[in-house]
């Protein structure tokens, strides 16, 4: 099985709790085929967040999908949630079976 | 002293010494939800005893004042601490609104006296959460700019102390004195359990929140003891007006004096976001928590004495 390495891509973003429900809808009208979300702890330039209790929570949230999907997401999540919230998003190749499953909503 | 008092101090030194000691998120939601349940469960049993007519103009006048202390917080917090505007308003909803932490440290306190209180007690916690909240978004935004109302209906009525709150109310009422008997057992019997390990994790939250305050001054912590100062004031004066008994002033007083750290913060994360959360928080758990728990609730206790021997002759 073949596919193109470069058509895919892992949408990886690092953020607070309380934005779940807003980023997976925003990530969902970006055409987010599915997407993955773990409890997270860390520190940043904003601290500790030390998930010990409601407000002190990070989510991490994986979406793979296609290169223009993903660019989409990403400026969109910038654009909207950068400023105010605690967010860093990365954004990187991956191969990928059965690439049908990640193709746009 | 109380022994939960005693687990407060022990999370708050604890987290100072930065002892190895985390409790699971999952304790830490289970342990505040069966708080939340519990406060609701009970009140709605003692209003399922006794007629509801008396409600609605304590329930008007609670809202009054849930709409009243944030118009007092912000001009203090904008003027005399030239807070951002943002910053102000939130941290004038945050102590508007409850602690229900807080208000569970009360009954204990309470009941380990054995004093009783009015029963729709609970009921006042429920509706004092949300007038705050509306009050901080206002002084935020205005009325005329784009506020997502919808959403923010959606966090307010929807968060999970309303929810729970409001929920164990109705069950505790549907269900009655009887009806609520097998369940007793989880939500009654273990309630200073409960709480005993809820504020050995609310001492370790406040230890991380202190090393903010070093930061951002003495003024945010002098507002954090004499804002609740002034709300137990306010508290009692209008339960006296009420004709509360003395543990329902005194109850009253302590959520004038409260400031909230679950419906608040998630609220004004997503209507107010420019405002920085880590300044509310350390106000609201570094310092007026544990002056409530540790200082004030014994003091709103002698107010309501005093002040019910005053009106009553």
């Amino acid at each position: 099985m073949s596919v193109n390495k470069t058509d895919y891509r892992l949408l990886t973003i690092i953020t607070e709790a309380a934005l779940e429900s807003r980023l997976i809808d925003a990530l969902e009208q970006c055409g987010a085929p599915g997407y993955t979300i773990m409890d997270v702890r860390g520190k940043g330039d904003r601290g500790v967040r030390s998930a010990g209790w409601d407000q002190s929570g990070n989510i991490r949230v994986d979406v793979v999908c296609d290169e223009v999907t993903a660019n989409r997401a990403l400026a969109h999540v910038r654009d909207r949630f950068y400023e105010n919230y605690a967010m860093i998003a990365t954004l990187s190749p991956v191969e990928v079976l059965r690439p049908e499953k990640f193709s746009p909503r | 002293m109380d022994p939960i008092i005693l687990f407060f101090v022990l999370g708050v030194t604890a987290g100072i010494l930065r002892a190895e000691l985390r409790l699971p998120t999952a304790i830490y939601e289970l342990v505040s939800i069966l708080l939340l349940l519990t406060i609701g469960l009970k009140g709605g049993v003692e209003i399922a005893k006794q007629p509801l007519d008396a409600l609605l103009p304590q329930v008007s006048a609670v809202l009054l004042m849930g709409f009243a202390l944030p118009l007092v917080a912000f001009p203090a917090l904008f003027w005399l601490g030239r807070m951002a505007r943002a910053d102000a308003a939130s941290i004038a909803a945050h102590y508007g609104s409850v602690s229900v932490g807080t208000y569970a440290v009360a009954t204990a306190f309470l009941a380990s006296r054995n004093i009783g209180y009015e029963a729709q007690m609970p009921l006042l916690l429920t509706v004092l959460e949300v007038p705050a909240i509306i009050v901080g978004i206002l002084f935020a935004r205005g009325l005329s700019r784009g506020t997502d109302w919808r959403a923010l209906g959606r966090e307010v009525f929807l968060g999970k102390s309303i929810v729970l709150l409001l929920g164990g109310l109705l069950i505790g009422w549907a269900a009655g004195p009887e009806g609520v008997k097998p369940i007793e057992p989880l939500f009654f019997d273990l309630f200073q359990g409960v709480l005993a390990l809820f504020l050995l994790e609310m001492g370790l939250i406040t230890a991380s929140h202190l090393g903010v305050l070093r930061r951002h001054g003495v003024f945010l912590a002098a507002f954090g003891v004499l804002m609740p100062l002034f709300g137990s004031v306010v508290g009692t004066l209008l339960a006296g007006l009420l004709g509360f008994s003395v543990g329902g002033m005194m109850l009253l007083a302590t959520l004038a004096a409260s400031a909230s750290y679950i419906a608040v913060p998630a609220a004004m994360r997503i209507s107010v976001p420019e405002a920085n959360p880590t300044l509310s928080l350390a106000a609201s758990l570094g310092i007026t928590f544990p002056f409530n728990v540790l200082i004030g609730i014994p003091l709103y206790l002698a107010m309501a004495q005093w002040w019910s021997s005053v009106i009553g002759g």
